[in-house]
């Protein structure tokens, strides 16, 4: 088939270079290379990188643990943080956390490979099933969790450690919620989601029940009643529309489609793809569907943004990783017009903006790219029904520090909630901090055991 | 989870990783971090006799060396005994004791060998409610000018002198302190033993000098342009410490007798090893004062998991189990045979076992092998000395492979005899005894 063949294709490339191009982006660290990665910490007190870590990890002790020949306990070290220790050591953009502000990028501007050492740990205690917790005696409590994402599960696993029941709805056919759908398939290879959904569930007294939406098989009411408390961990359903003409054309498509499906395909050739394909947006999204669009073997893919280079979402590694797998990203341009033929997407018509006193605005030249194929990253939104008189401010659901949301007994975390910072490691600590903030709050509601003698 | 809960000579603590007496454990400020941060006990900075404290000099009184990507590897200092007025730290040392009742509390103390001087110092120390105390017998500098420190555990009766008045006058648990200052680091012990102690604690500082300052011609420390040796500490020293721990542990006179190791113990795996050794507890400085009172976390949960992980419950199914596998040079097994081998998947090709082997041992590496840069050993040169394993940069390329008995050395021609045979009945051995029968 080949990269040159018009129109949106599967098995554009031999079954070998499929599995070359969606391998590992970061190979795991052998032991020789995690000592000598491990080496270089120099256990900084009150470390910025910790400081850096929205799950606060102590990264210093568990470097050291690695560099002490001690990989179990320095996985512990991570999992008493944050149980997904093993997807984020994959998935975080460490650049602009942990790694950004390792004191060796003043010395040295090359920091502590921190992602790549949280990921030798865990796989070494993943791989041997080493289980750290152990549940606390039944409390008799039962919360439901709505969504089976980093959030749900994070929070789901802390109140199984304390002894409650958790019953977990999702409305996908898997657990995971982005960790399975939503991430580039070379960033989590070999069903590393799965196994990690496996792992957080193996603490026990934690149910999932699939298939089942929020507003369309229960609604938020149906759990209050039923449950002792509620965690909402619901993940961005909806996509942001273009608004312009010929959205509806053949070959206009949503970007986490496309990143979902690439995730659920074993050989991945059989996701097809245009040969000339245009992504909109300027997100870890856009740069996941454009990457992967140029790895399925599309000819030539164009990233547009309708900001500069500083005002993306995606990392500077990330541009780096697009730029340096083909990908084109322009600036200043925001869509116009799709061009149809036949029904089927053409091009694309583009108009240069600015920005005026800090507004955008259009200039009025444009320009056309050929395109086969558009990929829509220009932000998600949250679609829930079924959340009652459950308080909501721009879209997402308004939560205190702790993570209670208006209405009593009902918590939430991750992107559902306003000030969501998108991002699988923030998505945990919430989850991770409202189960806290429900324990405190089913002890001091508990029965006090009696005193009388 | 394993239990790592210390009783060292009655003395219990939550774990058996103690301060070391020294700047860390001076006041109750840096004891209470300690403790906070999870240290099992301290031994409180030397207390000095009443009277006008000793002063430190104002410049500098550490010097150190460093490995690779500056890691401080030895530090030496010339800090005396605590500054501070002797009841103000007796009177902190009470209230830390107080607050902290579960962690080991010790106090170190060096005065002049009089009896009077022991006599008095120790009923004020009781008074603390301290749970021992620990003979300062190893201070190489400054204080041995006076009499003190090591002046007095160079000299295996004062040792002894003094531990006997220590245990006529308190009922206090006695540590004795030892130098590395001297040859035989087992006559110290015995003469402590012979006194009375307790037990013993090792190794106090080894005398050294860390650098010369070639634009001045200065010892570093440099004290206005003038140095002085000073005591090396830090993970450095620790060889010299595990070899005189095991001495005292192995030596018949001083068998059983308690020993609180010290000397460079920078990770759990350091601890593990003094214990193994014969210690009953380990004591730390320089770790602490390089990274901070945090460090005692990665040596608890290292020492634990690896515990748990050989199915060790308690202290004592590691005290000492090292032992009895010290022996002397003469005792080990000369038909034990092993060869090197290098994996070629891990090899790097940096050549330095090449170049160790060839310019200083048995030239048993190749360096070409068919024209082509390869590093292979050859076995009939090889006598499994070791070195090529010690200066190869990646751990567990080469490894030393004992030869299964029977199997051909191809060294000597000769098949790998299976029985044990060592130097004193070995027939190049003028002095070889015939077997006892």
């Amino acid at each position: 088939m080949g990269t040159t063949q018009s129109g949106i294709l599967h098995g554009r490339l031999p079954l070998a270079e499929y599995e070359a191009n969606f391998s590992d982006l970061h190979p795991p660290l052998d032991k020789h290379e995690a000592l000598v990665a491990a080496d270089r910490c120099y256990f900084c007190h009150d470390a910025p990188c910790m400081t850096a870590c929205p799950t606060s990890i102590d990264i210093p002790l568990f470097i050291r643990q690695i560099a002490t020949g001690n990989p179990i306990g320095s996985a512990k070290t991570i999992f008493d943080q944050n149980i997904l220790g093993g997807m984020c050591a994959r998935v975080c953009p460490t650049e602009t956390l942990c790694e950004q502000a390792c004191v060796r990028n003043t010395a040295e501007e090359r920091p502590v490979e921190i992602g790549r050492l949280q990921r030798y740990s865990t796989d070494v205690a993943m791989r041997e099933n080493k289980q750290f917790y152990a549940r606390a005696a039944a409390t008799g409590r039962r919360i439901a969790v709505v969504g089976a994402g980093p959030a749900s599960l994070a929070c789901a696993h802390r109140l199984a450690v304390k002894g409650h029941d958790v019953v977990i709805y999702d409305a996908r056919e898997k657990s995971g919620g982005l960790n399975e759908y939503g991430i580039a398939a070379y960033k989590t290879v070999d069903d590393f989601a799965q196994k990690e959904v496996d792992y957080v569930l193996s603490i026990g007294g934690i149910e999932v029940r699939h298939g089942q939406a929020l507003g369309r098989d229960f609604s938020l009411a149906d759990l209050t009643e039923q449950y002792d408390a509620v965690f909402l961990g619901l993940g961005l359903a909806g996509v942001n529309a273009l608004r312009i003409e010929g959205e509806n054309a053949e070959g206009v498509e949503d970007a986490v489609d496309f990143i979902a499906a690439l995730r659920q395909s074993k050989t991945k050739a059989d996701i097809p793809v245009g040969r000339r394909v245009v992504v909109l947006g300027g997100g870890m999204t856009a740069i996941d569907a454009a990457v992967q669009a140029k790895l399925l073997g599309a000819e030539e893919v164009t990233i547009c943004y309708r900001r500069g280079k500083e005002h993306m979402n995606a990392s500077e590694f990330e541009q780096d990783l697009a730029a340096s797998k083909g990908v084109t990203i322009r600036h200043w341009l925001q869509p116009k017009r799709i061009a149809v033929k036949d029904g089927k997407v053409a091009g694309i018509e583009l108009e240069y903006t600015a920005l005026e006193d800090g507004k955008l605005t259009t200039t009025g030249e444009t320009g056309i790219i050929a395109a086969e194929q558009i990929f829509k990253a220009i932000g998600q939104t949250f679609q829930a029904s079924g959340l009652g008189a459950l308080q909501m401010e721009s879209g997402r659901i308004v939560v205190d520090a702790a993570g209670r949301t208006s209405l009593a007994k009902i918590w939430a975390g991750g992107d559902c909630v306003l000030g969501g910072e998108d991002l699988t490691v923030s998505a945990v600590a919430m989850g991770r901090d409202c189960a806290e903030s429900i324990n405190q709050a089913l002890a001091a509601d508990a029965p006090l055991a009696s005193a009388v003698a | 989870m394993a239990d790592l809960r210390n009783n060292f000579v009655g003395i219990k603590s939550p774990n058996p990783f103690w301060l070391a007496s020294a700047p860390p454990t001076d006041k109750a400020y840096n004891v209470e971090r300690a403790f906070k941060a999870g240290w099992g006990g301290v031994v409180w900075k030397t207390l000095g006799e009443e009277g006008p404290p000793v002063v430190n000099v104002n410049g500098p009184r550490y010097g150190a060396i460093w490995g690779a990507d500056r890691r401080l590897l030895g530090l030496n200092n010339i800090e005396l005994i605590t500054d501070r007025d002797l009841y103000v730290n007796l009177r902190e040392m009470k209230q830390v004791k107080m607050n902290w009742p579960d962690r080991a509390l010790i106090a170190s103390i060096m005065v002049p060998c009089e009896e009077n001087a022991w006599k008095a110092i120790l009923p004020l120390v009781e008074e603390t409610g301290a749970d021992g105390i620990e003979l300062n017998f190893g201070c190489p500098h400054g204080m041995s000018e006076r009499g003190m420190g090591s002046a007095v555990g160079q000299v295996p009766e004062y040792i002894e002198m003094v531990v006997r008045w220590c245990k006529q006058y308190t009922r206090m648990p006695v540590i004795t302190k030892l130098t590395p200052n001297i040859t035989d680091i087992r006559k110290p012990a015995r003469a402590a033993k012979a006194g009375g102690t307790d037990a013993v604690s090792l190794i106090n500082t080894i005398n050294s000098i860390t650098a010369v300052n070639l634009d001045t011609f200065s010892p570093e420390p440099s004290i206005d342009g003038r140095g002085s040796h000073g005591g090396y500490c830090g993970p450095a020293v620790k060889p010299i410490a595990l070899n005189m721990v095991a001495e005292i542990a192995r030596d018949p006179e001083t068998y059983g007798l308690p020993i609180s190791g010290i000397g460079g113990i920078t990770t759990w795996r350091d601890a593990a090893e003094f214990l193994a050794l014969g210690a009953g507890n380990v004591q730390v400085c320089t770790a602490a004062m390089t990274y901070g009172f945090k460090i005692v976390q990665e040596m608890i949960s290292g020492l634990s998991d690896w515990m748990d992980a050989k199915g060790h419950r308690t202290l004592d199914d590691i005290c000492g189990r090292a032992v009895p596998n010290v022996t002397d040079w003469q005792y080990l097994n000369l038909n034990y045979v092993a060869k090197a081998k290098i994996d070629q998947d891990a090899c790097i090709k940096c050549g330095r076992c090449h170049i160790a082997c060839e310019d200083t041992s048995h030239q048993a590496i190749t360096q070409f092998v068919n024209g082509v840069r390869h590093f292979e050993v050859i076995e009939e040169e090889c006598v499994g000395c070791n070195l090529c394993v010690n200066v190869c940069p990646v751990e567990n390329c080469i490894t030393l492979e004992p030869l299964a008995a029977g199997t051909l050395d191809k060294r000597t021609g000769k098949p790998v005899d299976p029985n044990y045979a060592n130097w004193t009945t070995h027939p190049n051995n003028p002095m070889a005894r015939q077997a006892a029968e």
